[in-house]
């Protein structure tokens, strides 16, 4: 478990404010904050590059603030995953079992034995600039997991390969983590990512941390407008797929069953649905989209020049001013919300 | 059509074209003047080339000018090899004044340095004499002409130094911290294999540069005669003739050396 304490610090261009938050053991948290300079600086400063100039870091309860780096067993993975050019991808994934003078075959076995489970032993002679962006990704992965590392710091690492890759990786770290269980600190600007992959999420915006929250609390109740803001307003609502014909996916909330598309074939699922593809309407629609969910308002809020209409079904709708005159839309009304099976995105959870 | 066509591509390229010829004729201005010496000498004075390589005097000023640029270029290595990683690394006040101090010697005349020189290592200024009571004397010795090569030749290793560490990313250094490396290891196991090319071309240069020192040296130690004193010498006494064959000799060993160590560092990189 590793813990900030009102952490502060001060850079050329960035600045952290009083950063406080707890990640569990065998927890993936991931710190999610628009693209800004400063999300790197965080990782460097838990991993030991920097001591802040207030506050305290804890690792197992135990103040690790003025302990360098190579200490502390906290594996890192840049973005640009640095691997060292020199060295072929054996010697890379070695290097961290060579500093702690391990036995060679000791260290042959354990290089092996990760190589093979990230699928990388075809690679181990090569040199990384032969490598392609997510070969050079698991790399850098083995060699930060070889060292059994007490915490994993994740630099935005999905975010400078293309998206086939992504979707491949991402599950691979959610393969990884769950056969591991490595805390990990994971950084990132993708709001998919984070809800495909957080136990919690800690939204940063400015240096500060303004949210730490479960994902879907994140994403439907943004404690504040820029929040909501930076993560579009979605609803996002868990549920699970309890069948898949043809690719049209049944998804159970609970409360209700809601039809999309995907090639998802079970599983505990996220479903997306931007509020300004729900229509509402006073009675049920006959109409070609699949779903339409009957609830109540909940609340009116306004966003500019539309008004988001909140549901005790967990929808929310954006609406016109006029739209809500002409259909005499007020808190505690029953309306029905409706939408197409194909404005959802569903995201395996 | 043909030959329009021809036109407007001569058209086209034509700044390409015109930049290329006036380009080569400085290429054309160091080629001619050094082939026209060595062309001249090897064929119409091979007795004198040989005479040369057979005279005693001149083979140990060569030898004596190798060793001492030799030396300079190690304490060059020593000293400044950590003077360039501060400077590769880290911000300071005052960073661009040190960055400035390093390359004054390549701007101001070198008799003027071998002045500079003289005037703190002769025996009797402070320094000088601390030295001389530990045995090390400058004027006219080898020391003398070690520390002069160092003064003109430091410049080239230490920009080299630094722009070879510049162009490593200091990420790589810390993910190997983060593995365990201490920040010595992490030098010694990233940083310099990393930069070992731009040090070693830093140091050739840096050689090169205290093997043409002529200016500098003379102030401070015109005896024991390194090569292009000599040179300088014979051509003050015996002319074009006597100085020649030196200057043909002295050129042909040094490129053959810098030859041998470029194919060398190549080879050595692709083996790794």
């Amino acid at each position: 478990m590793i813990t900030l304490e009102n952490v502060s610090h001060e850079w050329d261009d960035f600045s952290l404010k009083n950063v406080s938050f707890s990640v569990n053991k065998g927890e993936h948290f991931i710190i999610l904050g628009p693209t800004a300079a400063g999300k790197t600086l965080i990782l460097e400063t838990i991993a030991g590059f920097y001591v802040p100039r207030t506050g305290k870091i804890l690792l197992n309860g135990k103040d690790i603030t003025h302990i360098p780096p190579e200490k502390r067993n906290i594996g890192f993975v840049y973005q640009d995953y640095s691997l060292f050019p020199h060295m072929n991808v054996k010697e890379n994934v070695a290097f961290g079992l060579k500093m702690q003078k391990l036995p060679k075959t000791e260290v042959e076995a354990k290089v092996q034995e990760i190589m093979d489970s990230m699928g990388i032993s075809y690679l181990q002679n090569r040199l990384p600039s032969t490598l392609s962006g997510g070969e050079q990704q698991r790399v850098a992965l083995a060699r930060s997991l070889v060292i059994d590392p007490e915490i994993l710091l994740l630099d935005e690492p999905l975010s400078a390969l293309d998206p086939r890759t992504r979707e491949s990786l991402r599950e691979e770290l959610k393969r990884i983590h769950e056969v591991r269980n490595t805390t990990t600190i994971h950084v990132t600007h993708d709001q998919d990512e984070a809800l495909a992959l957080a136990d919690r999420i800690g939204v940063i915006m400015d240096g500060e941390l303004v949210q730490v929250d479960e994902p879907y609390r994140v994403f439907n109740e943004p404690v504040t407008e820029e929040i909501a803001t930076f993560v579009g307003v979605e609803n996002v609502i868990q549920g699970k797929i309890i069948s898949n014909e043809d690719g049209v996916v049944v998804v159970d909330t609970g409360k209700y069953q809601i039809r999309a598309l995907s090639n998802l074939q079970k599983g505990e699922v996220n479903v997306f649905i931007r509020p300004e593809n729900i229509i509402l309407s006073k009675g049920k629609l006959e109409s070609s989209a699949r779903n339409s969910i009957s609830g109540k308002i909940s609340r009116i809020s306004q966003l500019g020049a539309t008004f988001r209409i909140y549901m005790n079904n967990d929808l929310s709708a954006l609406v016109t001013k006029q739209a809500i005159e002409e259909l005499g839309l007020k808190v505690g009304e029953k309306v029905y919300a409706s939408f197409k099976a194909t404005a959802i995105h569903l995201i395996k959870r | 059509m043909a030959t329009k066509k021809a036109l407007t591509g001569v058209k086209r390229h034509s700044l390409s074209l015109i930049f290329l010829f006036v380009g080569s004729l400085l290429i054309l201005f160091t080629i001619l003047t050094l082939f026209n010496m060595i062309f001249r000498q090897i064929v119409f004075d091979t007795e004198g080339l040989l005479e040369a390589a057979a005279d005693p005097e001149v083979i140990d000023a060569i030898v004596l000018t190798l060793y001492c640029s030799f030396l300079a270029t190690v304490i060059a290595a020593i000293l400044g090899t950590p003077l360039a990683y501060v400077l590769a690394r880290h911000d300071f006040l005052g960073k661009t004044v040190v960055e400035s101090v390093i390359d004054v010697p390549v701007v101001i005349p070198h008799s003027v340095a071998g002045i500079a020189l003289y005037a703190l290592f002769m025996s009797r200024s402070p320094v000088g004499g601390a030295f001389s009571n530990i045995g090390v004397v400058f004027e006219d010795s080898m020391w003398g002409i070690v520390v002069a090569m160092l003064f003109v030749s430091a410049p080239f290793y230490v920009n080299a130094a630094r722009e070879g560490f510049q162009s490593i990313n200091p990420r790589l250094e810390r993910v190997a911290r983060t593995l365990g490396a201490s920040q010595w290891k992490s030098f010694y196991k990233i940083t310099l294999p990393l930069s070992v090319r731009h040090l070693f071309s830093g140091a050739v240069m840096a050689w090169a540069r205290g093997i043409s020192e002529f200016g500098a040296v003379i102030m401070i130690a015109f005896y024991p005669m390194i090569a292009p004193v000599l040179i300088f010498y014979r051509f003050t006494t015996h002319g074009l003739a006597g100085s020649q064959p030196i200057a043909v000799l002295l050129i042909l060993i040094c490129i053959g050396i810098f030859i041998l160590l470029r194919t060398s560092s190549k080879y050595w990189e692709k083996k790794r």
